[in-house]
């Protein structure tokens, strides 16, 4: 992939559509999932974390992944659904890491719970495991400053964004966004780069995380202006 | 008919340059789409929208059908009911006249496209004609739970495909070959989900000597029992004890489907006693469906199998709240008590469109809650962009590809 980040470089802005690959593996209770999870391909840890995301962009009802959203709602254990739920994603920078949390948040649950073992979902309502298979490709869309920048996030689509902030981090496993990572590296501004790195942009629709990045940018611009 | 760029006030500008994109990416790739009919049911629908547009995005994508006989689509149809898991008695003798047919279509048919795209098992077995092009299977039936002795025939020719196609995660199964979810989609601009003017719905309504002066439940559907009209009536009857409602039951019948006029005598003779019971054998007439999805109050889709059940997706699209089996791919566009009611049995049916007849503000959510859903993620945008991705997928085996 060419380099996003060259010093004075203006910001290519690239696109990630995704298409989903089925596993044929499927888990019907607590323990067998807790045994898939661990055998996956990281891409499916990656699909079940992450495709709430760009699926329920705007109100759902459902929690932020699949792995919560079917414990709860399948197998009836509303506090791991929590548990689940509130991983705190965007502390992870790797999948490798986020797995992990998982494994050992169900671990723990199902040691203390020793009845929530014993719970089967009914045919037809087992859990899937799947993958995303990411297509990345170049826009047309090029950034040369701040203002550019600006005017360009509210025309790319939510996958343009969705691709720079979640996948560049952690499936391509850079150290931050690549947004932060330009602004800082090629424009040398620290405080916004910072400002945006520490946003949670899991607690986002990513219609509402455009619109927080085009008005963090846009009032930099001001009051540098 | 609707061109790519009539889509930008729904999908936005943004998509429809990403799919000019991914396009860009398939140039001098020739896509050859194969079937078994060209008219009726949910797959000639989509491929009739699907391959100009993608035409018009540069992809030379072609269309063709394979030829049978009444006797060949009386097995064929035989295999869709088993693969949905309905017990069928299929002979030595059906078997031999599939592959006899198929052979037929082997001989005859030009299997030109650098990726050949095979749609349901109709035309399965043409694979045997591989060489070194790709060829993809879509499957649009319900296989969650199929006849064992019809799959294992079928798995013959699915290990020859470089991948298969399903529409829900739950029709998945282990195979040695990549396999992709894609469900399917409806068209926004096509006579079935366009906007329609009130003088049209109360002409077709007038057409068809159906009042609109008490609540319409409807059900829109080929007459097949995995469809079950007669369940839907019965449903209707435990809520007519309460409310006074018409049910229309209404569907056309497809070139490959022998058995739809068996269904319908059945479902007329079911209904016969009850003036307020109206069966409708409509005509190809895509606006008159929209406007009985239209005029409706409460749509049903109770199905006992179901492929995907794109019925369900049109009328979410007009925000209409819908009563549906938990079944195939409807889960996928209902979230039970949030974009509709999902069932399991006719009480349930029947309970569901009670509560959305009485309940008309809860009703009103449920079917905008629908609308949205439907349109961020089943709108022919989003299906032409899989099936394109899908074709690129058939020359990288790698998870994350840069283009």
């Amino acid at each position: 992939m060419p380099d996003l980040m060259k010093d004075a470089q203006p910001f290519k802005f690239y696109t990630r559509l995704h298409l989903t690959e089925l596993t044929g593996l499927r888990a019907s209770n607590l323990s067998q999932l807790l045994k898939l999870i661990k055998k996956v391909p990281g891409s499916c840890i990656y699909h079940h974390t992450h495709r709430f995301l760009q699926q329920h962009q705007y109100l759902s009802p459902e929690p932020p992944n699949d792995f919560a959203y079917w414990v709860s709602e399948i197998l009836g254990e509303a506090a791991l659904g929590e548990e689940l739920a509130s991983i705190d994603t965007i502390r992870f920078n790797t999948i490798r890491a986020l797995r992990e949390e998982i494994i050992e948040t169900i671990e723990y649950y199902i040691k203390n719970n020793f009845f929530a073992r014993l719970k089967f979902s009914s045919e037809g309502e087992e859990f899937h495991f799947m993958k995303s298979v990411s297509f990345i490709s170049p826009t047309k869309y090029i950034a040369y400053n701040l203002s550019d920048f600006a005017e360009i996030l509210k025309k790319v689509t939510i996958d343009s964004i969705y691709f720079h902030i979640f996948e560049a981090r952690l499936r391509l496993e850079k150290p931050a966004n690549d947004f932060s990572c330009w602004i800082e590296t090629s424009l040398g501004i620290k405080e916004l780069a910072g400002r945006i790195a520490n946003l949670d942009p899991y607690t986002y629709t990513l219609d509402d995380l455009r619109q927080v990045l085009i008005n963090v940018i846009e009032n930099y611009v001001r009051n540098k202006n | 008919m609707a061109n790519i760029k009539d889509y930008i006030p729904i999908a936005g500008e943004s998509t429809i340059e990403d799919l000019q994109l991914i396009a860009g990416h398939l140039k001098g790739k020739v896509i050859q789409n194969v079937n078994s009919t060209s008219l009726g049911g949910g797959v000639a629908e989509i491929l009739n929208r699907m391959v100009p547009l993608l035409r018009e995005l540069g992809v030379d994508t072609h269309w063709d059908q394979i030829k049978g006989e009444e006797a060949f689509f009386e097995v064929t149809k035989k295999f869709h009911n088993a693969l949905h898991g309905r017990p069928q008695e299929i002979s030595k003798r059906d078997f031999n006249l599939f592959m006899d047919i198929s052979n037929w279509n082997i001989k005859n048919m030009n299997t030109y496209g650098d990726i050949v795209f095979i749609h349901d098992p109709q035309p399965i077995a043409l694979v045997k004609k591989r060489k070194k092009n790709k060829w993809l299977w879509r499957c649009h039936v319900d296989v969650s739970n199929p006849d064992r002795r019809v799959w294992r025939f079928l798995m013959n020719f699915i290990l020859n495909y470089d991948s298969a196609v399903f529409s829900s995660p739950n029709f998945s199964r282990r195979l040695p070959i990549r396999q992709f979810l894609i469900p399917p989609s409806i068209d926004p601009l096509s006579d079935k989900n366009k906007e329609l003017p009130q003088e049209v719905i109360t002409s077709v309504l007038a057409k068809y000597n159906v009042p609109d002066d008490k609540p319409i439940v409807t059900q829109i559907s080929r007459f097949d029992p995995l469809k079950d009209p007669i369940g839907v009536i019965e449903a209707y009857k435990l809520v007519k004890k309460y409310i006074d409602c018409t049910l229309v039951l209404a569907g056309g019948t497809a070139s490959d489907d022998p058995e739809g006029v068996r269904v319908l005598e059945e479902v007329r003779k079911c209904a016969a006693d009850d003036k307020d019971i109206h069966v409708l054998l409509l005509p190809h007439s895509d606006i008159e469906v929209n406007a009985l999805q239209r005029a409706s109050t409460v749509i049903v889709q109770k199905s006992l199998r179901e492929g995907f059940g794109l019925t369900v997706a049109e009328a979410l699209w007009k925000a209409k709240p819908v009563v549906a089996s938990h079944t195939g791919g409807i889960p996928l566009q209902i979230k039970h008590k949030y974009s509709g009611l999902l069932c399991r049995s006719i009480e349930g049916a029947a309970f569901s469109i009670k509560q959305l007849l009485n309940s008309p503000r809860y009703a009103k959510r449920l079917g905008e809650n629908g609308r949205e859903h439907i349109k961020n993620n089943f709108l022919l945008t989003r299906h032409l962009r899989d099936y394109m991705l899908l074709f690129l997928s058939v020359y990288h085996k790698e998870d994350v590809v840069y283009l």
